[in-house]
């Protein structure tokens, strides 16, 4: 019983952690499908996470926050979308860039706006902020582990975030494979030129492809700072925008698969914070590090061909310009 | 495709950095506005605390040595037409190379220590390049994807190492025990002191000149030898370097072995320099400000080192700014590092149309009169 109960616990920490790598992954997948290279989605989630908790601490409303989380992560997408789709920049630099310039920017602004040497107020006040949504029976389920603490803890016990970013997997892959927009997304990001001798124009589509990805780091970064925690602190995304990078390769640049690899990486991470000096049968006991490294090696692993093979789309990384 | 506009020489090493630049400033002074201080005092602050006295140049170029090793890394994967972010992480492995030749100097001469730091250093940071380069020629495998994940692997490496191997026994903090007194680069003010010099004292130290002797070296080896000129084709045509007879794939090794050398050298300046043993996290960004300083610098070792010691003077001048305006921290340091960045490398073609066009009319105006 004891190991049931920690296996649910594991399980439920392991779906709050994929969340947000979730969110910033799909991201990832908008833009790296319609050909533009996301390195951008650690800033952009970064900056969300300061402006929701900025907002919701002075209005007092998570759901401002959301919004202002979302206009954020928009404008910095548009930002990008200008140096790399208007003016053909190199989209590696624009996304480094941007993700730099972000993570100096918002602590500067928290300690101009609040004083607080760099991070936001807590969010203590009802409303401020995501809280696992109420779940009926919950309680009453925990009285029977099997199959209530499920019920409970896996099922329920989350915030809305959660649930969102779990039915955004068939949106998204209903958008990219079912919906003219999303054909012609994939489009542009595998052969640009053919998009346009079809009379579609190829930065429009790239550009809305940058900005849905803006959003969703948005919503990515609000769940950080007022929903998983109470606030914006330095550096909260810490590396997570790359973690979500290497998960949509992982997933092979597709929905299904990207949620997948973003629930192992969640799970290596979550497991790490219980495996700390717990031996295992066999191999003893692993070092937390090697474990948090677990997602960046397999990563490498499969760019590499020796597990699988991760093709991207063939005009990622490529700017555009139209033919006279 | 219709290419961009092309700008004479002179034009594009100087005048668009130089407006890049320029830009990058002028909306950082804005953004010291909305923080709430004045700009001019922000800047008359940052000059005084970069140059104003003797131990602040000396905290410039210590700084600006970091800058010099890891954007001349970048610069010279750049010409190979790769894009190296993994300095950051090939600087922390370099590191690890260096400590571990200073912890085993037990009583050898410095004279043995220092060369053999220096290989060390070299060897280590090019061992952890050496995977995404191979991966990338061999594999196919794209070396900015492979470089950011080995930035985090060697971020645990070292974590690891620290924490339970190279730690000093009976210690709390993760750190190596102090090296031996032979086995530490000699700072500037004590070497002037021996000839009768006297300077404020300040961490500056002969790295700074291996850090020059460096960029003379990738100077040499880029344009005045054949490998270098194989790896420039390669970067700018590589589809005519295979017609040439230049085998993409051991350029992009060769780059990445040299890209990574160079980064294992900042290894030297911090540790061996300065903090005199091994500590977590000591690279500190300096990976990521070596792109900046590439960029900015044009990948050319002269440009470079002009861009490290503005970075340089940035970082010693920020810690001014963040002490005397209590609505500064030093994260601002790091705004403009990434506004550079964008408007150096990514918003440049903003600027290169206008001035192309601009420079093009006053030389039709010349060939008229």
């Amino acid at each position: 019983m004891e190991t049931y109960t920690i296996i649910v616990l594991l399980l439920a920490a392991t779906i709050r952690v994929a969340t947000p790598l979730l969110l910033a992954a799909l991201a990832g997948l908008f833009s790296e499908r319609a050909g533009v290279i996301d390195l951008g989605l650690e800033g952009k989630m970064l900056g969300a996470a300061f402006a929701a908790a900025a907002v919701s601490a002075v209005t007092g409303s998570a759901w401002l926050g959301l919004g202002a989380a979302i206009l954020t992560g928009a404008a910095l997408a548009l930002l990008i979308g200008f140096a790399c789709i208007t003016h053909r920049g190199n989209q590696v630099v624009a996304g480094m860039a941007v993700t730099i310039m972000v993570v100096g920017l918002a602590p500067s602004l928290a300690l101009a706006w609040f004083g607080l040497g760099g991070q936001t107020p807590q969010l203590a006040a009802a409303g401020q902020r995501f809280t696992a949504l109420p779940w009926p029976w919950a309680d009453a389920a925990r009285e029977t582990p099997f199959p209530g603490l499920l019920y409970a803890e896996l099922l329920g016990g989350h915030n809305l975030v959660v649930y969102l970013a779990a039915a955004l997997v068939p949106a998204s892959a209903w958008v990219l494979y079912r919906t003219r927009f999303g054909m012609r997304l994939r489009a542009v990001g595998e052969n640009p030129h053919a998009v346009e001798s079809a009379g579609v124009p190829v930065n429009a589509l790239r550009y809305r492809a940058v900005l849905i990805s803006g959003v969703l780091c948005g919503v990515a970064g609000a769940y950080l700072s007022t929903a998983a925690n109470a606030g914006f602190v330095r550096d909260m995304t810490a590396g997570k925008g790359y973690l979500a990078l290497a998960a949509l390769i992982f997933g092979k640049w597709r929905p299904g698969p990207t949620l997948g690899a973003c629930l192992l990486f969640a799970f290596t991470d979550a497991a790490a914070a219980r495996m700390q000096g717990v031996a295992l049968p066999l191999v003893g006991v692993v070092p937390v590090q090697f474990i948090l490294a677990l997602p960046y090696v397999l990563t490498v692993l499969l760019l590499a061909g020796f597990v699988g093979r991760a093709v991207p789309p063939k005009a990622l990384g490529m700017p555009y310009a139209k033919e006279r | 495709m219709s290419a961009p506009a092309k700008l004479p020489r002179w034009a594009d090493l100087a005048l668009l950095p130089a407006v890049s630049l320029g830009a990058a400033l002028l909306l950082s002074a804005a953004l010291v506005a909305v923080l709430g201080e004045n700009p001019a005092t922000a800047l008359r602050l940052l000059f005084t605390g970069a140059f104003g006295s003797g131990d602040a140049v000396g905290y410039t170029l210590y700084y600006a040595t970091n800058f010099i090793f890891t954007g001349l890394g970048v610069a010279v994967a750049y010409h190979a037409g790769l894009f190296n972010i993994g300095a950051e992480g090939q600087a922390y492995v370099g590191g690890l190379g260096v400590s571990l030749v200073c912890l085993a100097a037990g009583g050898w001469p410095a004279w043995v220590v220092l060369p053999l730091a220096v290989a060390a250093g070299a060897a280590f940071g090019a061992a952890w390049a050496f995977i995404p380069a191979w991966l990338q020629a061999r594999r196919g495998s794209h070396v900015v994807i492979t470089t950011i994940m080995f930035n985090f692997i060697a971020s645990a490496l070292m974590t690891y190492l620290l924490v339970n191997v190279l730690i000093k026994p009976g210690q709390q903090s993760p750190e190596s025990r102090e090296f031996g007194a032979n086995a530490v680069l000699p700072a500037v003010h004590e070497l002037l002191a021996t000839v009768g010099l006297k300077v404020a004292p300040s961490p500056l130290n002969l790295a700074f000149l291996l850090a020059l002797a460096a960029g003379g070296l990738v100077w040499v080896l880029l344009w005045r030898t054949r490998w270098g000129y194989r790896l420039r084709v390669a970067g700018a045509n590589p589809e005519a370097a295979v017609y040439a007879g230049i085998r993409p794939g051991r350029v992009t090794i060769g780059a990445m072995l040299l890209s990574g050398a160079l980064a294992g050298g900042l290894g030297l300046n911090e540790l061996m320099g300065a903090q005199h043993r091994l500590t977590l996290d000591f690279p500190g960004g300096a990976g990521f400000v070596g792109i900046a300083v590439a960029l900015m610098g044009r990948n050319q070792p002269v440009g470079i080192s002009a861009a490290a010691v503005l970075f340089g003077a940035l970082y010693q001048g920020g810690s001014q700014l963040a002490f005397d305006l209590p609505r500064i921290n030093r994260d601002f340091v790091v705004v403009i590092q990434g506004l550079v960045i964008l408007f150096c490398g990514a918003l440049e073609n903003v600027w290169r149309g206008p001035l192309a066009r601009l420079l093009a009319t006053r030389r039709g105006d010349q060939g008229g009169a």
